[in-house]
């Protein structure tokens, strides 16, 4: 009897994660069943099994621009939102300044509110300025609040860096410019690059803000918005699969790569 | 930019160095020569200043006061990069995203020196190093990186080549190994070398002139037997080697011998190694030059003889046996006595007789601190106070 | 990837050097902090001038000059006090079922697979997997596979388990299902990192001095996990309150879940009446500030940025 409660004991947070993951993943393989349905204006009721709605993709116009029109905003932020967020980051780590805890502040407020007040803000100050909705106010819209999370990011890992690293550096005759282009920079670099990718997945997913800013302009997550209530169909469903499994297969290449260069370094 | 590689060692020259951080000072008004070519150490407990010395050396720190010479040029304006000066520092600081050679023969390529690769190769052949030349600083061992660090440092041919604890990290064995290894290396090459710090032991065996630091300040400076054998200070007596010190008045001062009455014995030593010649001093004896008796021994000129006192305790320690004697008067004295024979040659509680020879004293020029034996304990209030107030300080400044 | 947010605090500490003073500094902040200033605070102020907008006299649609009409916030929690408080309500319920749901799976990866290092990045890329597939298409998913003939009601149903005409989308529990299930990966990331970095010796000195495994983990795990569970919360919390996917018709709710961002959303762009989406906005974020200040001051906190 002991021994039965003991296995339980033991296992019981085995079997809930097993549970647990599965619950997790139900819509996930729900989305990717559905974009092989033969369906025709909604994605429904389950049709028939076709892999025509993944070779014929762009047959479906909509989703396919704003596909392009997320991965084009994407980008821009992204690359925005990481200059900027690195430098702010340096800054909080190795200077001194005044106005410290005003300048936390700001840069965790837009964390910390809610998507629809950013947008509705965004969207009045827009128009109060005149600025008719486009890609322009959705980029702007994005970079702002991927900022943030660049700075955190980045920030960790600058303040990770060992100090004595740049002092050898100056040591071995390099001039500060130097320091930070062979020196300190390479050794950021993976965390700008993870910084990078957070800014591209929140840019991406991005409805709410987005909804707000965008007038006649599309993104990937606004067009499943608009057609959700019409009938989403299952090209949608596509792009999403697709764009997971990319991003698994990326996640996992990280991983198995980390893995062998640690082995590699034990193993020497 | 430091031009070409430095024929030689350089002099270093502190003048009147003042350093001070908010809300305390950590070197007074150091003056300093430290000749070319030679082997210096720098040697003093944590806090004591050492590595801000080294830091200023480097350019890494800029001095509150004071100038820096080395070869005779005033290099305190100039930055670190500018200073024909190199570190090795205590972390190593191996940069982990290039490899050996990339590390070794980066100061080269800054200066633009021709060949920077040949000559890295070189230096790592120094270090017996070339076979791993093309991994990363990760995949070597603490003696292998501090051993890479070294030779970063060193093709350079830097005219100072500082050193920041850099065997703190390797066990016993191959710390003594690179001690050597660090000996041969500045005598082949001829570079000047500042070594800084606390064991007391390595400074000993490596450097030509030690200087014990204390405070912020320089309390002797010498090579290393005249700093053990003749120490200043109570500090110095204490912090190389252990010393037993006894405090009484001088009673008679004749030609070149001083004696002085302590718990009523007469101890003499000779006046040119004392450095206080009346009234009330403090003189002391190293361990290490006290012989036993297990009998009352015969007075005779030259030495010195307290007791009779009980041996408190024995420890065998390998190439020695201490013991420690209670002697009236005089309080708890500690005796080294190097392992001839088998067993200890006394045992607890056994009435014993301490003598040396008088020319083995020393006079020191202050008193040993008479602190209690403990620091007594802050209590738990107190530390969290301290601690809070500190979080606080941060949060402010944040 | 985008744990790499959560997780960057795993190197070891390392001893900062002093900050230097130079005019540098200026530089590398000022055009991240003018862009914020920009895009950030001056919307926030363009809200509340918005906000107190009056409407034009004979005017169209939209159309509003500047004002002072402080009225307009009486009425907006006058019409809008049960959206109000139902996102408070629906935010607070989304967040405690996230967190007991995430706790022991945070606990599983944390603590459970530490012995095991690629199962671990295993189990992180499957909590995070849901991000890589939109959350409109997640929730999309949730709502037909919980519509009223679907595979899980329908089976029900057809074993008599429920009355043949219950439903479940468009009810109260079917947003805080959806909330709840959407920021499962903001409660469980920052738990998991609290709890990888958990030393298990001190869980062994926990049983060495006579505590059972429960006590230990009341007085030792869950006190010194506390820094995630307090962000995890905080991450779920803030967006939950501001959520309108989730309620709105097209997806889990229906007209009788609406939560004030719905409000928001329809008053902003589909009635162009945006003194009062404006104002809507201002009680939201200015009520979440209130909120977040009370519980960090209660729960103390290091840095959270």
């Amino acid at each position: 009897m002991q021994s039965i409660a003991r296995f339980f004991a033991r296992y019981t947070i085995w079997i809930y994660a097993a549970l647990a993951f599965t619950f997790i993943l139900v819509p996930i393989v729900y989305t990717i069943i559905f974009s092989f349905n033969d369906s025709r204006r909604s994605n429904i009721e389950w049709r028939g099994f076709t892999l025509d709605k993944w070779i014929y993709l762009c047959d479906n116009q909509g989703v396919c621009q704003a596909f392009a029109n997320s991965i084009l905003v994407g980008v821009v932020a992204t690359v925005l939102a990481t200059t900027l967020g690195t430098m702010i980051a340096i800054a909080l780590v190795r200077y001194r300044f005044r106005f410290r805890g005003a300048t936390t502040l700001l840069l965790f407020l837009p964390m910390a509110t809610p998507e629809v007040v950013l947008g509705a803000g965004l969207a009045a100050e827009f128009l109060t300025a005149g600025v008719p909705k486009s890609a322009l106010t959705v980029i702007l819209a994005h970079t702002m609040f991927c900022i943030s999370f660049v700075v955190v990011t980045v920030r960790a890992r600058v303040a990770s860096l060992d100090p004595a690293l740049e002092e050898a550096g100056r040591d071995l005759y390099a001039s500060p410019s130097q320091v930070f282009v062979r020196v300190t920079f390479p050794l950021l670099l993976p965390g700008i690059m993870a910084a990078a990718l957070l800014s591209f997945a929140l840019s991406f997913d991005d409805f709410i803000i987005t909804n707000f800013n965008s007038g006649p302009f599309t993104t990937f997550p606004k067009y499943l918005y608009t057609a959700a209530s019409r009938g989403l169909p299952a090209e949608a469903n596509v792009v999403a699969s697709a764009v997971f499994f990319l991003a698994i297969v990326l996640v996992i290449t990280a991983q198995v790569a980390s893995a062998a260069r640690r082995k590699r370094l034990a193993a020497q | 930019m430091a031009g070409g590689f430095a024929e030689a060692g350089a002099d270093l020259e502190l003048q009147g160095i003042t350093k001070r951080f908010p809300g305390f000072t950590a070197i007074e008004d150091l003056t300093l020569t430290i000749p070319a070519g030679s082997f210096f150490a720098l040697l003093g407990p944590s806090g004591c200043g050492k590595t801000t010395t080294l830091r200023l050396v480097a350019g890494l720190e800029d001095p509150t006061e004071g100038r820096i010479l080395i070869g005779g040029k005033d290099v305190t304006d100039t930055k670190p990069y500018q200073r024909p000066v190199n570190t090795v520092f205590q972390s190593y600081a191996l940069f982990p995203h290039m490899t050996v050679l990339e590390n070794v023969a980066f100061g080269l390529r800054r200066r633009g020196i021709s060949d920077p690769v040949g000559k890295a190769h070189e230096a790592l052949r120094l270090v017996e190093l070339d076979h791993v030349a093309q991994r990363k600083p990760a995949q070597l061992s603490g003696g292998q990186q501090q051993r890479v660090a070294l030779a970063r440092a060193v093709v350079n041919r830097p005219a100072l080549l500082l050193l920041d604890e850099p065997l703190g990290a390797l066990d016993l064995k191959l710390r003594r190994q690179m001690q050597l290894e660090l000996k041969d290396i500045q005598a082949d090459v001829g570079l000047t070398f500042l070594h800084v710090t606390h064991d007391q032991e390595e400074a000993m065996t490596m450097a030509d002139t030690v200087a014990v630091m204390n405070k912020g300040e320089i309390e002797q400076m010498g090579a290393p037997e005249e700093l053990y054998e003749l120490p200043r200070t109570a500090f110095v007596a204490n912090f190389l080697g252990q010393s037993n010190l006894f405090t009484g008045s001088v009673i008679a001062s004749q030609g070149d011998l001083l004696t002085v009455d302590i718990a009523g014995r007469k101890l003499a030593l000779p006046r040119q190694r004392a450095q206080r010649h009346a009234g009330e001093v403090t003189i002391g004896i190293r361990p290490e030059k006290l012989i036993l008796h297990t009998t009352a021994p015969v007075e005779a000129a030259g030495t010195n003889i307290v007791g009779p006192g009980r041996v408190t305790d024995v420890s065998f320690t390998g190439v020695s046996t201490q013991y420690q004697v209670a002697v009236p008067g005089l309080g708890q004295v500690t005796v080294f006595a190097q392992n001839m024979v088998f067993g200890p040659v006394v045992n607890v509680g056994a009435e014993v007789w301490l003598t040396w020879t008088a020319d083995h004293t020393f006079g020191i020029a202050d008193d040993p601190a008479t602190g209690p034996r403990f620091e007594p304990d802050t209590d738990t209030k107190t530390i969290a106070l301290e601690r809070r107030e500190r979080l606080e300080a941060e949060l402010d400044e944040a | 990837m985008a744990f790499g947010a959560f997780t960057t605090t795993a190197a070891a500490p390392v001893e900062a050097a002093p900050r230097r003073k130079s005019r540098v500094a200026l530089l590398l902040l000022l055009p991240g902090l003018a862009y914020l200033a920009l895009f950030f605070l001056v919307p926030l102020v363009s809200l509340i001038i918005t906000s107190l907008q009056t409407r034009v006299q004979g005017g169209e649609l939209g159309e509003f000059e500047a004002g002072f009409n402080l009225a307009v916030y009486g009425q907006v929690i006058g019409n809008y006090g049960p959206h109000i408080l139902r996102s408070f309500g629906y935010a607070l319920a989304a967040t405690i079922f996230a967190l007991l749901f995430s706790y022991p799976l945070a606990y599983f990866l944390g603590v459970t697979l530490r012995r095991y290092p690629l199962l671990q990045a295993l189990g992180l890329t499957l909590v995070i997997a849901p991000f890589f597939i939109s959350f409109l298409l997640r929730t999309l998913a949730w709502k037909q596979i919980l519509s009223d003939e679907g595979i899980v009601l329908g089976t029900l149903k057809s074993l008599s388990v429920i009355p043949p005409d219950a439903h479940v989308t468009g009810t109260a529990g079917a947003v805080i299902f959806g909330l709840a299930y959407n920021f499962i990966p903001f409660m469980t990331l920052p738990i998991y990192t609290s709890l990888e970095r958990l030393d298990l010796r001190y869980v062994e000195a926990g049983g060495d001095l006579y505590a059972s495994p429960a006590r230990t983990f009341l007085s030792v795990t869950l006190p010194l996990s506390a820094p995630g569970v307090i962000s995890g919360t905080l991450l779920t919390f803030i967006p939950a309150a501001g959520d309108y996917v989730n309620a709105s018709n097209a997806f889990l709710g229906s007209p009788d879940t609406a939560m004030i961002g719905n409000a928001i959303e329809s008053n902003f762009l589909t009635q162009q009446n945006y003194p009062v989406a404006a104002s809507l906005s201002i009680i939201l974020m200015a009520s979440i500030l209130v909120l977040v200040a009370v519980y960090v001051r209660r729960s103390g906190t290091e840095d959270l940025v």
